[in-house]
């Protein structure tokens, strides 16, 4: 193996070395993730990609330097490790691992680097901060444009459900690698935006790794009680504080002393609201495999019935396509249960009208403990769905 | 009389919980391990004077070979009014469950000729992990959960198994193995994660048994 170094010196030069980081049949090891015009590249090369990727690299002029000329092949994972200069944090995001649920620095870390390698694509919001003063963040995947119409997806709210903040960090790879990708998300960015809000609840998640696996809530104190938290899926304002909630703060659907009480909560009504132009909400959950849409309040249908079921048939069969994986559809009321003050009641009641919320894998057996080797083929055919309800809503411009 | 109501998938999910969770109990053991694959069919019936009666069609997989399943067909029955009273379950399988003789045989050998009592915690751990050792403990503690389950469950209830916190084995003079366990159950319904002591007795012949269990306190 022999590591290459590269310095992009202009725009194009840049370009092709970024491509090349989906040029996966090479497994090329990007020590260093391009980052801009000016800053090294450098490129582990095994064996047989060696003589291609020169090839490829002199053919469209770009020049290159040997950086170490035989990098031992016997040197093992952890001495490849630090070298790196790992020290636990990921370098790039190619060589990020999805197949493993990370702490909290780590994915802030990742949006970081993400952000970093595709400046032109992704930035990085923050949208306001937790009860204990963390940041809530929100990546933002435009083309450009102003005020476009946008997706918004967000996962991790209830901190438990670790399967979705570990496909959140999925997500936001796999749309910057596909955003130029017809079978991927090129045609939905070049009209639309998407805003992904990975980890929606950061105190409870810091919880979940520190003290208590089990922890789903926020971690709001209120004087008068000993318990702690609000379940941040009963804290929006529909139907707020009716059957569907309780009222006892050391309830796990606890609804919190009133609407919006919670900032993880109002950080994102305030967005929705000043954003002024979210055309698809998408609330991600787990588990019990199930694809649903509302009301959750209230037994009465959504005017829109009709046509969120239908987009749910759809998206329910793509997203079985891919490995089997049985998903049930409807409404939240009639699929699980009477559940007021949730976030997609109060979206659709904004007018958003593709407003869907997913409970992921699995049905029980393994329930909040995913094994880990299930994230990746969770959030792929999570994504196919997703898509549907994409396409879906740029097809159909209201 | 009775009435056939409407019946929605919430609430027959949660009568199928139910009879999974009463058949595992009944059919399980170290080496085997019953879950539910799918609902197929589900309706309802209100009995005057009796209680809620649902009829299902359940297809189950076995836990550890996910193409071994067999379809249930199962009738619960909700009592009317008294709380205390665990739901009626019937069932028939249709298609064969496999042998476990020789894997039960093997752990229970295991087990016997252990010199210091087993000990265990967090099965699975944070990220889903069993290590392959503790799978028949953790297939026990699966199977014995059903009785809780089925002891516990009411039409507002939807139990499932979300860890063991903690298990000790407890030794015993007799052929039979005895396990302490502390548990985890999360209601889907409530959201509540519920710790559940229970003590198991288990012989590859006589089955599994729960013979004491009690519902702890939430931590704050």
């Amino acid at each position: 193996h022999q590591v290459l170094r590269i310095i992009p010196t202009n725009d194009e030069e840049l370009q092709k070395v970024q491509e090349l980081q989906d040029l996966e049949e090479l497994q090329l090891d990007f020590w260093l993730a391009p980052r801009g015009l000016g800053h090294p590249v450098d490129i582990r090369v095994p064996f047989p990609s060696l003589q291609p990727l020169k090839a490829h690299l002199e053919a469209n002029g770009i020049s290159y330097s040997i950086m170490i000329e035989d990098v031992q092949t016997l040197v093992d994972d952890e001495q490849m490790e630090m070298i790196r200069g790992r020290h636990g944090l990921p370098l790039s995001t190619n060589t990020f691992d999805y197949a493993t649920y990370h702490s909290l620095d780590e994915i802030y870390t990742f949006m970081d680097l993400l952000v970093a390698e595709n400046p032109n694509l992704v930035s990085k919001l923050e949208i306001g901060r937790s009860t204990e003063n963390r940041p809530l963040y929100v990546l933002k995947f435009s083309k450009g444009g102003t005020n476009r119409p946008a997706i918004w997806i967000d996962t991790g709210i209830h901190s438990r459900e670790w399967v979705t903040q570990a496909s959140g960090v999925w997500f936001a790879k796999k749309i910057v690698q596909d955003h130029e990708n017809n079978e991927g998300v090129a045609s939905i960015l070049d009209k639309m935006d998407i805003f992904l809000e990975i980890v929606t609840n950061p105190d409870g998640f810091v919880f979940t790794q520190t003290q208590n696996r089990m922890w789903r809530k926020t971690r709001s104190r209120r004087s008068g009680s000993v318990c702690v938290g609000v379940d941040p899926n009963r804290n929006w304002d529909a139907g707020f504080g009716g059957p569907g909630a309780s009222g006892n703060a050391c309830s796990e659907t606890y609804h919190g002393p009133y609407a919006n009480s919670e900032p993880e909560v109002k950080s994102i009504v305030d967005f929705v609201k000043s954003h002024g132009n979210i055309k698809a909400f998408i609330s991600i959950h787990s588990y019990s495999q199930l694809l649903l849409y509302p009301y959750g309040y209230t037994t009465t249908p959504v005017p829109d019935q009709k046509e969120l079921d239908e987009i749910s048939k759809k998206a329910v069969a793509a997203l079985s396509s891919l490995y089997g994986t049985n998903y049930k559809y409807g409404s939240i009321i009639t699929t699980i249960y009477q559940a007021s003050g949730g976030t997609i009641d109060w979206t659709y009641n904004q007018g958003i009208k593709y407003s869907f919320t997913f409970e992921l894998r699995d049905t029980g057996r393994y329930g909040f403990l995913l094994p880990a080797k299930q994230i990746v083929p969770t959030a792929q055919e999570t994504w196919l769905a997703l898509k549907v309800i994409m396409q879906h809503t740029l097809d159909h411009p209201y | 009389a009775a009435m056939e109501v409407p019946l929605s998938h919430g609430l027959a999910s949660r009568a199928a919980a139910l009879a999974t969770g009463y058949l595992c109990y009944r059919r399980g053991s170290p080496g085997r391990g019953l879950a539910l694959r799918s609902l197929r069919r589900a309706r309802r019936q209100d009995i005057d004077d009796v209680g809620h009666k649902y009829y299902l069609e359940l297809e189950l997989e076995d836990v550890l070979d996910k193409d071994s399943t067999v379809i249930c067909t199962a009738e619960v029955l909700y009592h009317l009014g008294n709380k205390n009273i665990a739901p009626d379950v019937q069932f028939t399988l249709e298609g064969e469950l496999k042998n476990t003789d020789e894997a039960d045989n093997i752990f229970y050998n295991r087990i016997k000729s252990l010199e210091k009592e087993l000990v265990a915690e967090n099965i699975p751990d944070s990220h889903g992990n069993v290590p392959p050792e503790m799978e028949p403990i953790r297939l026990l503690a699966w199977v014995a959960s059903g009785y809780v389950i089925w002891q516990n469950s009411t039409e507002n209830t939807k139990f499932q198994l979300a860890q063991i916190k903690h298990v000790k084995q407890v030794k015993r003079s007799d052929e039979y193995l005895e396990f302490d366990y502390m548990i985890l159950l999360h209601d889907m319904v409530s959201q509540e994660i519920i710790p559940w002591e229970m003590t198991v007795l288990w012989h590859p012949q006589h089955g599994v048994q729960v013979t004491q269990d009690s519902r702890q306190p939430k931590h704050a």
